[in-house]
């Protein structure tokens, strides 16, 4: 199979998660090492004096990507490696977008743990039990999906659903709201833009 | 004939591989395995302090008797608190802010390293054949029992260390007697070697996996080139940057030859015995490694440069010119006008020499920042980069167990590195992350390699 199937499963599959990574975590290495050693500096408390959420948003965040890439990673990179190798797809009668189905659901799996992982936090913050088992139940039915589900676009279509969802549940969870998003669309509230990043 | 040359490369290759692995041992050896941080100067008592402790005492001991003392305070403060009249909340934020500062500091190299050498491993087939094995582990693997195979690989195992430890006491030896000339022609014999030798062999290989031909003349220029420039760097004066790579560089050469030429199970095997010396030569009060440190330290000199790989360097404005003649032929080879490491805090990080400067050093001025690298010995890169090219390497050409020894590296480099902020003196590097990349690397082999493949081949998610 050909380098563009192998670079193009690669760049669907892994490119949002390492544009998060590279875009906002990288460039505040020593703040996130802080959050997740859990020693809040003086630094941070100049920022939000006293005020623990913000810096648990951030956390949840950076945890739930990670465990995303790292999910992500270990189900896709072999199926990487075979497509640099010889072979055709769907050979015996299997779905001939076998590389590309994968690669889509790999995405969807790695922006579900991300948005998981800051609604997971969030009910575990403020004690409320049930998002804990929403979360559990959605990922259950989308593992569930795939195991069960032969028609891999069903599932494909299914899981981009239920990632939207979460992922509007975690922006609204973590401080977001209609007016700050049109805000930041519209680019019209610099000073807002940037009051929320620091404090997220 | 193709394999003839082969042949007669590999053959001379192994011949030389064995003067050289006698001199890749000792350079292997000394420093190889200690991590430690540029010193940061100390007030008196603190020092008195630490002399005491180095009488014998075990540290475990002098915790329990703080503690006993100021228990309610935070576990951190057993540490010397620095300048006095620092609030010990600052003092502890410094003291994990630089922590995780030299975590980002090392973690670059060592990924780099292992990069290289996975790359070299998946792409080269040279590096994964077996050919003979070295003179430090005589004993064969091909045997009919696996008992049988298990001793031997412990035999191997047992002789590969007596041969390190014992190169380790003589290099010990050799800079308490002050032996620097014999000293410094033994690493650049070896600098030699890798950078001009194990280089040839490498490229050789290289461009017969792609199948690109290259004339003699432009191979001579390029291997003469490389060489020269790794030898003036590393010995000699130059750019930080290419310092950092061709330690680098040198240290993936290195690790290719033991993950070539040591067989599988003795590999493990070496790599555990490897990490419990390096806790007993670094940890103990008479360990060789120890006692190399801290004659260093008591002459205010570096420890051999050319076999630490070190992530910053600062110089000072108020220092007095070095002595030349008190450093002996190990001469610090940097030179002041090198740039110092970005700060990315945007402190503003005053020059220092490299050299740690005592208290009452003629001319010296404390700065209130102290912008320090940390060091870690090209043994530590070489021995994680044999992790995990050997987990590349062997059987099934699985990525899982490659990504899994190689996040466990990076996660007990980052605990040694913490553990470096706090006690603020010479650590080994070793133990955690090998302990760590055995573990993960058996548990994944065995246990999630079969199951992620299942899942993987039929696009099962979970």
């Amino acid at each position: 199979m050909t380098a563009a199937v192998f670079f193009g499963c690669a760049f669907v599959a892994f490119g949002p998660a390492l544009a998060l990574y590279i875009f906002t975590i990288a460039t505040e290495p020593l703040r996130i090492i802080f959050l997740i050693i859990g020693k809040s500096s003086e630094g941070l408390k100049s920022i939000n004096p006293g005020e623990k959420a913000p810096s648990m948003r951030l956390l949840a965040y950076v945890s739930g990507l990670g465990f995303g890439i790292m999910s992500g990673v270990f189900s896709f990179v072999n199926t990487l490696s075979d497509s640099l190798g010889p072979g055709t797809v769907g050979i015996h009668g299997d779905p001939p977008q076998f590389f590309l189905n994968s690669a889509f659901m790999t995405l969807v799996i790695i922006l579900l743990h991300m948005f998981w992982g800051i609604v997971f936090f969030d009910g575990c913050e403020k004690k409320k039990w049930y998002t804990l088992l929403v979360v559990l139940l959605t990922h259950l039915l989308v593992s569930a999906l795939t195991f069960i589900s032969p028609y891999s676009g069903l599932n494909l279509v299914l899981a981009y659903i239920i990632l939207v969802l979460t992922g509007i549940w975690a922006f609204f969870v973590s401080g977001g709201s209609c007016q700050s998003l049109k805000l930041c669309l519209l680019c019209q509230d610099k000073d807002s833009l940037l009051f929320n990043q620091r404090s997220r | 004939m193709p394999e003839d040359r082969c042949g007669a490369g590999t053959f001379g290759g192994r011949v030389m591989l064995t003067f050289m692995a006698s001199d890749s041992e000792e350079e292997v050896c000394d420093e190889r395995t200690s991590l430690m941080s540029a010193e940061s100067p100390m007030p008196r008592s603190c020092q008195e302090g630490r002399q005491g402790l180095e009488n014998g005492e075990g540290a475990a001991q002098w915790r329990g008797q703080e503690s006993e003392e100021d228990h309610e305070e935070d576990p951190d403060r057993y540490v010397c608190s620095g300048v006095p009249g620092r609030p010990p909340g600052l003092e502890e934020e410094l003291t994990l802010k630089y922590g995780a500062k030299h975590v980002i500091m090392l973690f670059v190299p060592v990924t780099l390293c292992m990069i290289v050498v996975v790359a070299t491993i998946k792409s080269v087939r040279f590096y994964t054949e077996k050919n003979g094995q070295l003179i430090y582990t005589p004993f064969t693997e091909d045997t009919s029992s696996v008992g049988q195979r298990f001793l031997n690989s412990v035999l191997n195992t047992l002789i590969m260390i007596s041969v390190i430890v014992i190169m380790t006491i003589f290099l010990v030896v050799l800079y308490k007697y002050r032996c620097y000339k014999f000293i410094h022609g033994w690493l650049i014999m070896s600098s030699l070697m890798l950078l001009f030798l194990f280089t040839y062999i490498y490229l050789g290989e290289v461009l017969k996996t792609y199948n690109v031909a290259m004339d003699y003349p432009t191979l001579f220029l390029t291997v003469w080139n490389f060489g020269a420039v790794g030898m003036v760097c590393i010995h000699w004066k130059g750019p930080l940057v290419l310092q950092q790579a061709y330690l680098i560089m040198i240290s993936a050469l290195m690790a290719l030859v033991f993950i070539k030429y040591l067989p599988e199970w003795s590999a493990w095997v070496i790599l555990g015995a490897i990490s419990v010396y390096d806790l007993v030569a670094v940890l103990c009060p008479k360990g060789p490694l120890r006692m190399l440190v801290e004659t260093a330290q008591e002459r205010n000199e570096p420890i051999f440069p050319a076999l630490i790989y070190s992530s910053a360097m600062v110089w000072t404005v108020g220092m007095a010119k070095l002595d030349p003649s008190s450093q002996g032929a190990l001469q610090l080879p940097y030179d002041p006008e090198m740039e110092d490491s970005c700060d990315s805090l945007g402190e503003p990080s005053y020059p220092e020499v490299f050299a740690p400067p005592l208290p009452g050093y003629p001319g010296e001025e404390l700065e209130e920042e102290e912008e320090r690298g940390v060091k870690l010995g090209l043994g530590d890169f070489i021995f994680y980069s044999v992790l995990v090219g050997k987990a590349a390497a062997t059987g099934s050409g699985d990525w899982n167990t490659t990504l899994a020894c190689f996040v466990a590296i990076l996660i007990g480099l980052c605990l040694t590195l913490l553990l470096l902020a706090v006690f603020k003196k010479a650590l080994p590097a070793l133990p955690i992350s090998i302990t760590f990349g055995l573990i993960f690397y058996f548990s994944t082999d065995n246990l999630v390699r079969p199951f992620m493949d299942t899942l993987a081949s039929h696009q099962l998610y979970i």
